[in-house]
């Protein structure tokens, strides 16, 4: 069967998951769709980046870096797109095209599939697009940003909790 | 399983196809940021791909908004009954509460003033053309404060239009599309109304720096301010009519130079459903409309061009 590929890196066995034809534009569309949508009636909701989280999964499972940067990159603009006018454009795509080369670079050498394992990972990425989007703020927008904050810290902390359960969901996009 | 893909070349030493992700990575990153040096330039939001994303997304968020509202009413108008015997009985003891309130107004004659000044501030309004809106959306990050409403261009709504509910500011208009607009609220850190406290008449303009409650910055150390002093709009902004409710005062800190004052909004940014669009980019005077009020009143032959969503 082609669905699946065994890489062997070193002496491990990393898996390359295909998904159901359109389940990535799909979900991509439904997270923006839900992050733009939701914290009308939840305000507490916006502190979770469906975006992001979309973005590490594809990423960590199709182990590809190009597909990885190049979903990042365009999830990254879409949101920006839907934000206020204080966020131009570029600012999310700079972040979560490196997110997305990351986690695709990332998932080619390691075995992401463990909740603990996804869990770490989450809360990495999610603190370095963070920085990205402080150090981008500061350095070419000129605007001050903390670059850190205990709600930050929380937010990592949710997003990452967040992630594990939804990837688990997302696991039954795959053709397997 | 079992077969190799074309990238495993990555891992034979061929250094072309090793950088290949690495040189697209960074001739996106440039391309990327080369957007976003020429939007600071020429301060340009890249509208065409905003207006392109916001079209596709909004009659997304407009047919869940019209859902959650269908399932809500369903819910309100058939599940949800049990209660009303409980709540008629509340309603009654309120209903006998307000009657006391409003004979005991009545009899103050001091509050007469301040009746006859809402009388005129209401009247004077009724020239300002307006229009309701719902929200169906907000921004896609928590980094700005902005919601989408379901009224646009077509509607007559333009950026710089204020935005209020019946409590008081909103916000302003920041981008208007075909059947959308969005609105920057009062609680984004770029976001400003000049505003003044109530009882003083001390003007300082009052913004938000993302959070809950709203800073007034430049008030000095000698003005006196109370905690719950009200703060409404002074009009200097040339976007807000004058004496529309801001907030109340929250907190006082002394500063340097001046006094570090925290202002409760008078809407409730966070859990917002319909709004007013004041359809007007002329500044609006309330002076001028207040006198022209009571001609306006006895005629009552000027239409307000107010449309419920």
């Amino acid at each position: 069967m082609n669905d699946t590929f065994d890489i062997r890196v070193a002496e491990a066995h990393i898996e390359v998951h295909k998904f159901r034809g359109g389940a990535i534009v799909a979900a991509a569309l439904l997270a923006l769709l839900l992050q733009a949508s939701v914290p009308v009636y939840i305000p507490k909701f916006s502190v979770l980046d469906l975006p992001l989280l979309v973005t590490i999964y594809f990423g960590l499972s199709r182990r590809h870096p190009t597909t990885g940067l190049l979903l990042g990159m365009v999830i990254g603009l879409l949101q920006d797109s839907l934000s206020g006018p204080t966020v131009p454009l570029g600012l999310y795509g700079i972040a979560k095209t490196v997110i997305g080369y990351l986690a695709s670079s990332i998932g080619a050498r390691l075995d992401t599939e463990h909740p603990a394992a996804r869990f770490a990972l989450t809360i990495i990425f999610f603190g370095l697009h963070q920085g990205i989007i402080v150090l981008t703020r500061r350095l070419l927008l000129a605007q001050p940003e903390p670059w850190f904050t205990m709600h930050m810290c929380i937010a990592a902390v949710v997003n990452a909790v967040a992630a594990v359960l939804l990837f688990m969901l997302m696991d039954r996009l795959r053709k397997d | 399983v079992g077969c190799r893909r074309p990238e495993l070349e990555i891992f034979t030493g061929a250094n072309t196809i090793r950088h290949k992700p690495l040189v697209l990575l960074t001739g996106v990153i440039i391309l990327q940021i080369l957007l976003l040096a020429v939007q600071i330039r020429r301060d340009s939001q890249g509208r065409l791909i905003r207006v392109w994303t916001v079209g596709a997304v909004s009659p997304f968020q407009r047919a869940s908004a019209t859902g959650v509202g269908s399932v809500r009413g369903v819910w309100n108008h058939y599940f949800a009954l049990q209660n009303t015997s409980r709540e008629n009985e509340r309603l009654r003891h309120e209903n006998d509460t307000l009657k006391l309130q409003i004979n005991q107004l009545e009899s103050k004659a001091a509050e007469a003033d301040r009746l006859a000044a809402l009388l005129n501030f209401r009247q004077s309004h009724q020239t300002i053309p307006m229009l309701g809106a719902r929200v169906i959306g907000s921004g896609a990050d928590s980094n700005s404060q902005t919601v989408y409403l379901d009224r646009g261009e077509r509607d007559g709504i333009h950026r710089n239009m204020a935005v209020i509910t019946p409590d008081g500011v909103v916000g302003k208009i920041v981008e208007s599309y075909r059947d959308t607009s969005q609105v920057l609220l009062l609680t984004d850190k770029d976001s400003g109304v000049g505003a003044m406290l109530a009882e003083s008449r001390i003007q300082s303009p009052v913004g938000g720096d993302g959070e809950p409650l709203l800073a007034m910055k430049y008030v000095a150390n000698d003005d006196t301010v109370a905690i719950g002093e009200r703060v409404v709009t002074s009009g200097m902004d040339r976007i807000f009519p004058r004496d529309i409710p801001v907030g109340t005062v929250a907190q006082i800190k002394p500063g340097n130079p001046f006094k570090q004052i925290r202002i409760k909004p008078a809407a409730n940014l966070e859990r917002l459903e319909e709004v007013i669009v004041l359809l007007s980019l002329q500044p609006l005077d309330l002076k001028k409309d207040a006198g022209t009020a009571a001609a306006t009143a006895a005629a009552a032959a000027q239409p307000v061009k107010t449309q419920k969503p």
